[in-house]
């Protein structure tokens, strides 16, 4: 076993690891824990009460109507995860490889592609509110210009559309950042590699399949991987766009929102409850990392290194 | 020289001691960006009359308010006099024992303010009072004038003449209504301010003793009507938000806006010229009684840590007085409950007149302590009864189910 001895390059680096590890335990480790506590306690307002054990967690999870509110943010939040895998992930990849191929227009449509990632997330939001208004908004006015007025729909004001409408926007804005990443990993891909595999087959499906997909594996990873997180956090999108309630009537729901409004109360409809709201965060949180690392680890065995 | 010295020690001793009584600032939070204007004038002259107070005023968002103040209070770095919700957001507040308890001893004249408002800010589980309540809303219908005259029409009395007169501004290719029910708390609003006079003072009072649940017919019979009257809402009102459904009434484009007397300042201000007037909900037949639907906004609270008690307590005391009170209506357009104030607008003066016959915003006033309050089921159980997708029936029960998860009275 090394002896830990604080002279020379030991000091050099303890010096430079503590400041960071300190600012990680105290903005991330500390909060994570003691939200951790805060879910095992009742709470008057900001007042801690008495000590509940499991109580929040089980009145999240099996009480009426609390439990049918989480199952509904969950479902929402899977819908959305998957919907966001094919579109905005799926879409990503066809764009990274048309980008790839430098079919015309490529060096316009890479800076294009990638523009919305760069604008912020309440704008696209407002944007989009605008955009969806079911009287002004342009969407409902195209449509109605070319003669589809069945077309012209309350878009965010229908439980039948509203998700719809928040999955399509979430992927109109982000679909630069897969296709970005799945476009530098193919940028990687040897052009030897490639140069064979021409030879073998004409067919683009079967260099797609055979060659592109299985080497740009560590890019879908970090892609799919980011996406998941992202899904199960959704929160600033469907705020801006439908509100803290998820309207109409629960449809746009999704674990953030509904986390949010149970911790901080909403200002039009509810009280706050710290308890139920940690309840929920710990389980999101716990959810989120249990996933995350099974599939990290799992599509990490995938990737192929050349 | 030594009697010399130990005087004027003596006096730096007493110059400091009375130093801080002779210049206290207080710090005065609030989540009306909108009114700092205002509110400064009304601190300018409550300075003074009283040298030596200074309030500090400070204005945050209103929709994080809650959240910025509680996590102040809980940190101790909350602020001397602040504003607090009234009723159940109210309660998160002063639950945690940040707040003055006060009476008519730290502040006189509080007892002359009407019970329901002071009841608004009593805490339930001390039965204390914890703020001097400022502001009473009403739930109502507000009409613009010149489109009724244009039309010819007449404020409705009865849901009969309400449908009329909607079919007769639609006939004319205005909207007649301006709402929509995308933000889930718009469909609380409309409500009572359209069902009151239906929903009535009966059923109110059942309700209160325990007799009627939301199931009652006569509850029921004021969602009826809100499916009534939809048709008379804009085209894909289910997508219509809030800020969009005020700018179509403010713009002109509709005749009626069903809501609280809380937006008329904001018609006012978007649009001036606009001639603006109410009317109670409309009954369901002729010869009852005419209801709005009354809650209150808030009050003024002290902080119980506070360094300088009797500062915050003059500052109150002069928040619960009359000349206040008139100030606070006349320039914010606000209806105060301090008894004697009289409005220089004849609207706010109408509607101080309508106030004598209201029942409480239902859910606000008396559901809105615990989860899930009245006011999340009813939003959204409306909504989707708005949308088409459920019945008053089934949106009453859903409503009385999810209450009676912890209100003994529905349990049977």
């Amino acid at each position: 076993m090394p002896r830990l001895r604080l002279t020379g390059r030991g000091l050099w680096i303890t010096a430079l690891i503590v400041p960071p590890l300190a600012v990680m335990v105290t903005f991330v480790a500390y909060p994570i824990l003691s939200a951790l506590a805060y879910a095992f306690y009742d709470w008057q307002g900001l007042q801690r009460g008495e000590f509940v054990g499991f109580k929040h967690f089980h009145t999240v999870l099996f009480t009426e109507p609390f439990a049918s509110w989480t199952r509904n943010a969950f479902i929402n939040n899977v819908i959305v995860f998957f919907s966001l895998m094919v579109i905005q992930n799926g879409f990503g990849f066809v764009l990274a490889y048309a980008l790839w191929r430098e079919l015309p227009g490529a060096a316009f449509h890479r800076v294009a592609v990638f523009l919305p990632v760069v604008l912020s997330t309440v704008i696209i939001g407002f944007l989009w509110k605008l955009f969806f208004h079911p009287i002004f908004g342009p969407v409902n006015q195209i449509f109605r210009g070319m003669g589809l007025d069945f077309l012209a729909q309350p878009w965010l004001g229908q439980s039948s559309t509203a998700l719809g409408s928040l999955i399509f926007v979430n992927a109109w804005a982000w679909v630069g950042f897969p296709t970005l990443v799945f476009l530098a990993g193919m940028q990687r891909i040897p052009t030897e590699l490639l140069d064979a595999a021409r030879m073998e087959t004409n067919s683009e499906w079967v260099l797609i399949r055979k060659i592109v997909w299985p080497l740009v594996a560590p890019s879908a990873t970090v892609v799919f991987i980011l996406l998941f997180i992202g899904s199960f956090n959704w929160f600033e999108l469907p705020y801006i766009m439908v509100g803290l309630d998820g309207s109409p009537y629960g449809s746009t729901d999704v674990l953030g929102l509904y986390f949010y409004r149970t911790a901080f109360g909403n200002q039009s409809a509810g009280v706050q409850d710290f308890g139920r709201g940690s309840a929920l965060a710990v389980l999101t949180f716990m959810f989120i990392a249990v996933v995350a690392a099974f599939w990290t680890i799992r599509l990490r065995k995938r990737e192929i290194q050349i | 020289m030594q009697k010399t010295i130990i005087r004027s020690v003596a006096a730096l001793a007493a110059a400091s001691v009375a130093l801080p009584s002779f210049a206290q600032e207080i710090s005065f939070w609030s989540w009306r960006q909108e009114d700092r204007a205002q509110y400064q004038a009304i601190i300018d002259a409550f300075q003074e009359q009283n040298p030596g107070i200074t309030v500090n005023f400070e204005a945050f968002e209103a929709a994080n308010y809650n959240t910025i103040l509680s996590t102040a209070l809980a940190g101790d770095s909350g602020p001397d006099v602040m504003m607090v919700r009234a009723h159940g957001a109210f309660e998160t507040v002063a639950g945690g024992g940040y707040l003055m308890a006060l009476n008519d001893e730290n502040v006189p004249g509080l007892m002359d303010l009407p019970e329901p408002a002071l009841a608004a800010q009593t805490l339930r589980a001390d039965g204390q009072i914890y703020a001097v309540p400022f502001a009473s809303q009403t739930m109502l219908v507000i009409y613009n004038k010149d489109i009724f005259d244009d039309l010819g029409l007449e404020e409705p009395q009865t849901w009969d003449d309400l449908l009329a007169v909607s079919e007769a501004i639609q006939g004319a290719g205005l909207y007649a209504f301006a709402n929509g029910t995308a933000e889930a708390w718009q469909n609380e609003t409309i409500v009572s301010a359209l069902g009151s006079s239906i929903i009535g003072q009966d059923f109110y009072e059942d309700l209160m003793a325990g007799e009627a649940d939301f199931t009652d017919e006569r509850f029921v019979a004021a969602l009826e009507a809100l499916v009534e009257i939809k048709d008379y809402f804009p085209d894909g009102f289910v997508g219509l938000d809030y800020p969009s459904a005020q700018q179509i009434f403010a713009s002109g484009m509709a005749g009626m806006f069903a809501g609280g007397s809380f937006e008329i300042a904001n018609f006012r201000s978007q649009n001036p010229d606009l001639n603006l007037g109410v009317f109670p909900a409309p009954v369901a037949n002729e010869g009852d009684q005419h209801l709005v639907g009354l809650f209150f906004d808030g009050g003024y609270a002290g902080n119980a840590q506070t360094e300088h008690p009797e500062a915050v307590a003059t500052f109150l005391t002069y928040l619960a007085s009359q000349e206040f009170g008139q100030v606070f209506a006349n320039t914010l357009g606000n209806i105060s409950p301090i008894p004697g104030v009289v409005f220089e607008s004849a609207l706010l003066q109408e509607i101080s007149e309508l106030n004598q016959n209201s029942i409480p915003y239902i859910m606000l006033v008396h559901f809105r302590y615990q989860e899930p309050s009245g006011s999340v089921l009813l939003q959204s159980e409306v909504q989707r009864m708005m949308a088409g997708e459920s019945t008053p029936q089934a949106a009453a029960q859903a409503v009385t189910d999810g209450i009676a998860t912890y209100y003994e009275p529905f349990q049977n």
